[in-house]
């Protein structure tokens, strides 16, 4: 039992960034405080807790959702990307790449939510120009203003790259 | 691989960091006996606490306290001991100290649980009695009142004395303007929440992670407040998630959570929710009368400008919203005014370009109206009452491209092919306007102090207590470093965040390049004298009665800038002075002596194509052009993302922006995200943005002048002036939401 939650936690599997995992959660955690505060997934970012910023974007089953809109318990079964997922191994995803190019972000407290939302937005395949890019990730704010360079770097990465 | 260089567009050496979730912020840190706290905010403006019941909330299994003014330990007693660094005039606020109540959302209770989950329940169960006194908010009711601001904050000067007669000028003007601006309240919301992490260290003394734009700042006054020795407390921030002013002051969650840990003797997490951000300083409800008096031709005869701010009634904070004023055009006549005005609200907190931002919205938007009351072209009479030196303190300027910025600007954007007079310009159902606007702002340099390590294997560690709120500091003073010592950026480390390190000034107010910038280049210089001693007594040397003036350092190596003997390389002059390392600590202070015999500003040209839809009254900003003479340019990559901030903030503020306050409850209240407009993705177009060349080799060794706030100063009434082309509607409270243009 975990302190101060009574007895009333529920058991739940999660696939996270690749590994399966076995959880007792309470029925109030929400998926975003699970990964910050339970299993250390900082990379995931509380800016209201609202759904009001995109901070807090991940991937559910490679569809990007705002975390701390989702109780951990509605997702068993789910498989998770976070921030902390998105790169294999030493090698960054294009996404990252590309932002750090662009220079896409300042602070960085917005970009991991930019990032997650960007690799959702491609999947999804309805962005044909930087004006629907601009549309469809206006749901992810950045108050250091990086928008025209976020915009730049996944139009980049939208784009097939031209091998060197 | 090549020498790290300034002036090159390096991308972030924190940008790894970032992009993979690593970086760290203050809400991030953790220790195994952590617990978190949740603050109770007050539902009165005004009054007092008469009942405060906790029973609820501490009878649920796992909270382990509940702090109130009435268990809360007695502090530091007097005003001094809760005075900040950057402290205006006044009595700060103590939470916790007494049953008063001061403004709505003030900090009356901290809920410590072992979840996050739990404080935040448990908080909704304290219940509190309060006895309400009459509260205002109203800024037009106590506008008459406004008094000149007490003294004590930091960087506030008052407004200079009248220049000739300012009003018998005005009346004697063949062509006169006036008229009266206004802008709400505005909540800096970073995207991070404030927050605080205090870890209880085995020797019982503080590690603490603060949001903070000062690290020593938040050690000082945890010092001072808790009766702590320095080396007792430790504040540790590497990451900043945006602060814009808002993390100039210590805020009250970090009072809070160290108050708990010190009671409880665990390690505590307070992290405010977005409502609570809404409790803490905004930039002040101000309203400015701006007067103008001009010769047919355009000179201007009279300048007047008066402004009022909010203030709370405990603190006098105050900015500098009128010299510009003075500064910007020639005017023989002026007359500058300036005074606060308490609310029943916290005190304000400087936010992005404090002051200027809000003296250019009514300076600027002020001559477009004379413009068009002249029937001439707005740039054309700014450049007509081009200022070339500094009328007020009657100096000149160490340095002013601006002419510059108005070219390039004009040009990039196409200014020649804009017609003059207002709605004449057109797409279908959308009226179109082309207008623009000037930007100044103060450069400035404090003291600050760096240290460097330079190892064997030419790696460098430089240091100082500093800050990343997001400008890229880590990534310029690396590149000043590499340059200095002629490394790789990759062999360079800079470390900042750390009462540990070397103290640097707060980061704010543009100034961390131009401060601890010249400190980086200090002490690099102080190892580059060490290297060239050291390479003086190698055998053969070619540097025997050199000075550092004939030597360079590249590729890891010293030689003579005429290139007449080989390079030696660093390696070499260590390993035969036996040395495994070189360590320098050095402090740059600005040259006052010099620095005070000019004016030194950041100047930018702003340009805007708004479309406004006629039927809906919906505003686009369609492009802008951001020209800027901000002195030598460090990064360009970097510097360019800065006035992209700048310009954005710069839309919110003239389109959207805008903290509602119900004069009723005397209460902010469209404290989220949802309500309170920030622009998004889709609101913000294409912004093109150029730095036009200038030299200064007065505002401080680097020849840099800070570029955190010059982007957005301006850009309101630019917007403005825009809107009034495009529709002839002249809007002088912001923001220009819709029902403002139906
Ligand atoms: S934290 Fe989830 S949307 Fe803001
Ligand atoms: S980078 Fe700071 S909020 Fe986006």
């Amino acid at each position: 039992m975990l302190p101060g939650m009574g007895d009333d936690t529920c058991a739940i599997t999660l696939k996270v960034n690749g590994s399966t995992l076995r959880l007792q959660v309470a029925p109030w955690t929400t998926l975003l405080d699970l990964l910050r505060e339970r299993l250390g997934l900082t990379g995931s970012k509380k800016g209201c807790d609202h759904g009001q910023c995109g901070a807090c974007t991940v991937l559910v089953d490679g569809v990007r959702i705002n975390s701390c809109l989702s109780l951990a318990v509605m997702r068993d079964g789910a498989s998770v990307t976070t921030i902390e997922g998105l790169a294999e191994g030493d090698a960054l995803h294009p996404l990252q790449q590309s932002f750090i190019e662009h220079d896409a972000f300042q602070c960085g407290y917005c970009t991991p939510g930019q990032l997650c939302s960007a690799v959702g937005l491609i999947a999804e395949g309805h962005a044909h120009s930087e004006d629907d890019i601009r549309e469809l990730m206006s749901g992810n704010l950045c108050r250091c203003g990086a928008y025209p360079n976020i915009v730049a770097a996944i139009g980049q990465a939208m784009r097939p790259r031209r091998d060197a | 691989m090549t020498t790290g260089k300034t002036g090159a567009p390096h991308d972030r050496v924190d940008g790894r960091a970032k992009v993979t979730g690593q970086a760290r912020y203050a809400g991030e840190f953790t220790a195994p006996d952590l617990v978190h706290g949740f603050v109770v905010t007050s539902a009165i403006a005004r009054g007092k606490i008469v009942r405060i019941d906790a029973a609820e909330a501490l009878a649920l299994p796992g909270v382990l306290q509940v702090y109130t003014h009435e268990n809360a330990p007695r502090l530091a007693w007097r005003d001094r001991s809760w005075r900040d660094m950057v402290a205006p005039g006044g009595s700060p606020l103590r939470p916790l100290h007494d049953a008063e109540v001061q403004f709505s959302g003030q900090p009356i209770a901290l809920v410590v649980a072992e979840s996050f989950e739990l404080a935040r329940e448990a908080a909704g169960l304290v219940k509190v009695d309060y006895e309400a006194a009459p509260h205002e908010t109203r800024l037009a009711e106590v506008e008459a009142e406004a008094h000149e601001p007490a003294r004590g904050k930091k960087g506030y000067t008052p407004p200079p004395k009248p220049r000739g007669r300012a009003d018998e000028a005005l009346a004697a003007a063949p062509v006169r303007v006036e008229a009266t601006y206004e802008h709400p309240p505005l909540h800096h919301n970073p995207m991070e929440p404030h927050a605080t992490t205090v870890i209880v260290e085995a020797d019982g003394s503080l590690t603490i992670h603060d949001k903070t734009q000062g690290v020593t700042n938040s050690r000082d006054y945890v010092c001072k407040v808790f009766g702590l020795a320095s080396d007792q407390v430790r504040v540790v921030t590497p990451f900043v998630g945006g602060g814009f002013g808002s993390g100039l002051r210590p805020q009250y969650q970090l009072f809070l959570a160290v108050l708990a840990a010190r009671e409880l003797r665990r390690s505590v997490r307070v992290v405010l929710s977005r409502q609570q951000m809404f409790t803490i300083g905004y930039r002040p409800w101000t309203r400015q009368r701006v007067a103008l008096g001009a010769e047919r031709d355009g000179r201007l005869r009279a300048l007047i400008h008066e402004a009022v701010g909010n203030t709370s009634r405990f603190e006098d904070y105050c900015e500098n919203v009128v010299p510009w004023s003075g500064v910007l055009y020639e005017c023989p006549n002026t007359r500058l005014e300036y005074g606060v005005a308490a609310l029943d609200l916290y005190t304000p907190i400087d936010a992005r370009a404090p002051g200027a931002v809000t003296g250019l919205w009514a300076l600027e938007s002020a001559i477009d109206e004379l413009a068009d009351a002249l029937d001439i072209d707005p740039l054309a009479l700014r450049l007509k009452n081009y200022a070339e030196e500094d009328q007020d303190h009657r100096r000149p300027f160490s340095s002013k491209a601006l002419r510059d910025c108005y070219r390039e600007g004009a040009a990039r954007f196409g200014w020649h092919r804009r017609s003059l007079a207002a709605r004449s310009m057109r797409e279908g159902a959308l009226q179109i306007g082309w207008a623009m606007a000037t930007g100044i702002w103060e450069a400035q340099q404090a003291p600050s102090q760096a240290k460097a390590l330079l190892t064997a294997d030419c790696r460098l560690h430089v240091a100082s207590a500093s800050g990343e709120i997001g400008p890229g500091t880590y990534t310029i003073m690396s590149q000043i470093a590499a340059e200095q010592l002629g490394l790789p950026l990759a062999a360079v480390r800079f470390e900042l965040g750390d009462t540990a390190l070397p103290p640097a000034m707060i980061q704010g107010g543009s100034a961390t390049a131009s401060s601890v910038g010249s400190a980086v280049l200090a002490v690099c210089r102080a190892l580059q004298h060490s290297l060239l001693k050291l390479a003086q007594t190698m055998p053969d040397s070619p540097f025997g009665g050199r000075a550092l003036e004939d030597v360079e350092f590249v590729d890891r190596s010293l030689r003579l800038c005429s290139g007449v003997a080989p390079a030696v390389p660093i390696a070499a002059i260590m390993r035969h002075a036996g040395l495994g390392s070189i360590a320098e600590q050095t402090t740059a202070i600005p040259d006052l002596a010099r620095q005070s015999r000019y004016t030194s500003n950041a100047h930018s040209a702003v340009f805007v194509e708004v479309a406004v839809d006629e039927a809906l009254g919906t505003v686009t900003v369609r492009r802008v052009v951001s020209a800027v003479a901000g002195g030598r340019i460090l990064n360009p990559k970097t510097a360019r993302s800065q006035i992209l901030g700048g310009v954005v903030w710069g839309i919110g503020m003239a389109l959207e922006e805008h903290s509602m306050l119900d004069h009723g409850l005397g209460r902010f209240v469209n404290h989220n995200l949802g309500e309170y407009h920030v622009p998004v993705h889709a609101d913000v177009p294409a912004i093109d943005v150029v730095f036009v060349e200038e030299r200064d080799d007065v505002v401080n060794p680097l020849g840099v002048k800070g570029l955190g706030e010059i982007g957005i100063v301006g850009v309101a009434a630019a917007i403005a002036n825009a809107v009034f082309h495009a529709t002839g509607r002249r809007i002088r409270e912001l923001p220009i939401t819709l029902d403002k243009l139906l």
